[in-house]
């Protein structure tokens, strides 16, 4: 391509924008999106005048590989934004924004399964496993090491009766049912699998997750473009709201989702 | 209705074990004598709904948590009155591999039926067992048995606590420190196992002999009860020894898989230690802030529905489609199974019939068969096997039926001469039923031996 960009070279770059937002296309799959990543990835003109019409709808482009094609997150008040609200939106008025903390909550859970080890993250062949049942688990193992912390500091976390928002988040989670039967013999909608089966499920639709099997509730294998949006966006988005609350410690390369520090059977408390 | 709520936790804690815990269904039979008991003679359906009605209130349905909640007051550093919550459960649903929900009793409700808050599950079984042991060297059966039945649940409750650790081992073995901690974790429980193991068989064995010696038939019974609950205490504890093996065969694997994983890349954020935790450690109503943020980015962007001014001018205009909420009805398929075809037709039984009507006079076998033949080829084959089944008449049922007479054959020892059948020539005959006296005229004289082979 020369200095000049022609209308082509425009039509062009709004295709591989256009590419990206649908999540299931593969460059693998699709001559022309091959062609079009290869040309992002060549012409540094092409790349600017992508990201620039990206940039006029609302998006941000997180990464062109041949293996993911292009990875777009919606800015904010974007029209292709997602919002929680949507997302969340069968849930009563009441709880809405407790029902709301949970779904995020199970979606950073879900993020943490997938890449357990800042390495996994970092890694662009990690492919992470994510299985229903496990999810859950690592939530409640993580709930159950706060409430010893909580215990042994004989802090009362039991919440002040009106003031039901000051109530720890663990204490939220470990009180929901992990799961219930309705009348009719179905999985009730409000029990933590059936969050996280949602979260799956919207995360597959998403094109981030690939189902593998129905073993454990579930069983999922993450694309690699789920890595990107996780590690180039997310997680920092994430981490910059905790850092602006002051609760961020500093950790070393090897993680901390770890269970041994536990106290041992005999000395263990019912 | 407590009494039965006490019982249904009694079910569902003896029911659970390392892996699941009980089915509804299961308890609920379990419950329906119990119910029976209390205010016998009512419907079994009602029963069953007692109980389902109490397995319910346990589990709280209809609550958002499915749990139970106390307010309680305390005094504060600061001196002021707080009203403070305390949330707790009796009954919890499970998902099994399976994807069946089964029940747990919480801990909270074995409790309950320990009768001790907040024990600590080693000394507290000590001291359970040493009870025991005294108890049963006295010789007082029914107090033992109440200390054994506190020893399951004792051992149900270790079971619990063991269960937990190996799930979350198996979940992570990464960071796990498999120097120290994890064979000792193992060696103490199975050096604990091995103890326990001891001791209930020591026990058994007095109980054994308490069951064999006793002469009272009450005493008897309750200490073959307590070897069941003993011999319980002791499947539990083998079990518990198989699953702290398997756990050491899935460390193995796990590490050899993690040896090989390169060194770090490039820095990003640890998710769960950065994240996870830190917002489980929020209040609620801050960590929403957080997670929507992580939210926002983590979902991509979802696709813009534009609606287009022809479609949706059709859309509007074409009426809407009828629902019946409850679906297509399903015909319902009427399944008859496939009649066996006779081998004989109506027409052929009705000349047998005529043919075999001898109410006067007795006729040998071959005559009939003859004739027969003249009638119909298949009809000689039909008569052969009424004269055999005639030679051995069901005469019960024949009164029971209220038949004027049977068919009676009777072998004298005359051979038969036939192309088709051999065998004897059976004196055939209609006997009738003298129903008054419920007995058969006339009596065979001769004795029921000889056949007809075919």
């Amino acid at each position: 391509m020369t200095d000049v960009i022609r209308l082509a070279d425009a039509a062009d770059a709004a295709r591989l924008v256009a590419l990206g937002l649908r999540p299931k296309q593969r460059p693998a799959r699709d001559l022309l999106y091959a062609d079009l990543v290869r040309r992002y990835q060549q012409d540094p003109l092409f790349e600017e005048l992508v990201e620039a019409v990206a940039a006029g709808m609302g998006l941000a482009v997180l990464a062109v590989t041949a293996q993911s094609g292009a990875v777009l997150a919606a800015m904010t008040d974007s029209v292709f934004e997602v919002k929680i609200d949507d997302y969340a939106r069968r849930t009563q008025l009441r709880d809405r924004q407790l029902e709301k903390t949970l779904h995020g909550l199970i979606h950073i859970a879900v993020a943490a399964l997938a890449f357990p080890r800042p390495d996994d993250l970092a890694s662009d062949t990690y492919v992470g496993r994510v299985v229903v049942d496990y999810v859950d688990q690592v939530v409640r193992e993580a709930c159950r090491k706060l409430e010893d912390r909580a215990r042994a500091a004989e802090e009362n976390h039991d919440p002040l009766e009106g003031a039901p928002a000051l109530e720890r988040a663990w204490r939220v989670y470990a009180r929901r049912a992990e799961a219930a039967s309705t009348r009719d013999g179905r999985q009730a909608a409000n029990t933590t699998r059936a969050m996280i089966s949602k979260a799956l499920k919207f995360l597959t639709d998403q094109g981030f997750l690939h189902q593998m099997s129905e073993d454990g509730g579930g069983t999922f294998r993450t694309t690699s473009r789920y890595q990107i949006q996780v590690r180039e966006l997310a997680a920092d988005s994430a981490f910059d709201e905790l850092l602006r609350l002051g609760v961020i410690s500093t950790v070393s390369p090897t993680g901390t989702l770890r269970t041994s520090d536990e106290k041992k059977p005999e000395s263990a408390r019912v | 209705m407590s009494e039965i709520a006490l019982q249904t936790i009694d079910q569902v804690t003896v029911a659970m074990d390392f892996d699941r815990g009980a089915g509804q269904d299961v308890i609920v039979s379990r419950l329906v004598p119990y119910i029976a008991v209390q205010v016998p003679g009512r419907d079994g359906a009602e029963y069953e709904r007692v109980a389902r009605w109490v397995i319910d209130n346990l589990i709280n349905v209809g609550s958002l948590d499915r749990g139970f909640r106390a307010i309680y007051g305390v005094l504060g550093s600061d001196g002021g009155y707080r009203r403070l919550s305390f949330d707790f459960k009796l009954l919890i649903e499970q998902v099994s591999a399976e994807g069946d929900v089964y029940l747990r009793a919480s801990d909270e409700a074995i409790n309950v039926l320990v009768g001790a808050l907040d024990t600590d599950v080693e000394s507290a079984q000590i001291a359970a067992e040493v009870k025991l042991e005294n108890l049963i060297k006295r010789g007082r059966l029914s107090d033992a048995q109440l200390a054994a039945e506190q020893a399951r649940y004792r051992t149900v409750q270790y079971a619990e606590v063991l269960r937990r650790k190996l799930d979350a081992t198996r979940r992570d073995v990464r960071a796990v420190d498999w120097l120290h901690e994890v064979p000792d974790l193992i060696a103490e429980a199975l050096t604990h196992i091995a103890a326990r193991y001891r001791a209930e068989n020591a026990i058994l064995e007095n109980i054994a002999r308490a069951r064999d010696e006793a002469d009272d038939p009450d005493r008897k019974r309750r200490a073959a009860h307590l070897v069941d609950i003993v011999r319980d205490c002791i499947r539990r504890h083998t079990q518990l020894q198989a699953r702290l093996q398997m756990a050491g065969e899935v460390f193995r694997t796990e590490q050899d898989r993690q040896q090989f994983s390169g060194p770090p890349q490039r820095a990003t954020v640890d998710l769960f230690g950065q994240l996870l935790v830190p917002v489980l450690g929020l209040p609620i109503g801050e960590a929403g802030d957080a997670t929507s943020a992580f939210f926002r980015c983590v979902a991509g962007a979802g696709p813009v529905i534009v609606p287009r001014l022809s479609n949706l001018v059709d859309m509007l205009l074409s009426p809407a489609r009828e629902r019946d909420p409850l679906g297509e009805p399903v015909p319902e398929p009427e399944l008859a199974p496939l009649p066996d075809p006779d081998r004989f037709d109506p027409a052929l039984w009705d000349l047998a019939e005529q043919l075999l009507d001898l109410p006067a006079v007795p006729r040998r076998l071959s005559g009939l068969l003859a004739e027969a033949r003249t009638l119909d080829p298949d009809l000689p084959h039909l008569i052969a096997l009424a004269a055999l089944h005639a030679v051995s008449p069901a005469i019960g049922t024949a009164i029971r039926q209220s038949d004027q007479y049977v068919l009676l054959a009777v072998d004298d020892g005359q051979p038969l001469s036939d192309p088709q059948f051999g065998g004897a020539d059976l004196l055939v005959c209609s006997a009738w039923l003298d129903l008054a006296e419920q007995s058969s005229v006339p009596a065979p004289r001769a004795p029921m031996v000889g056949s007809v082979t075919v």
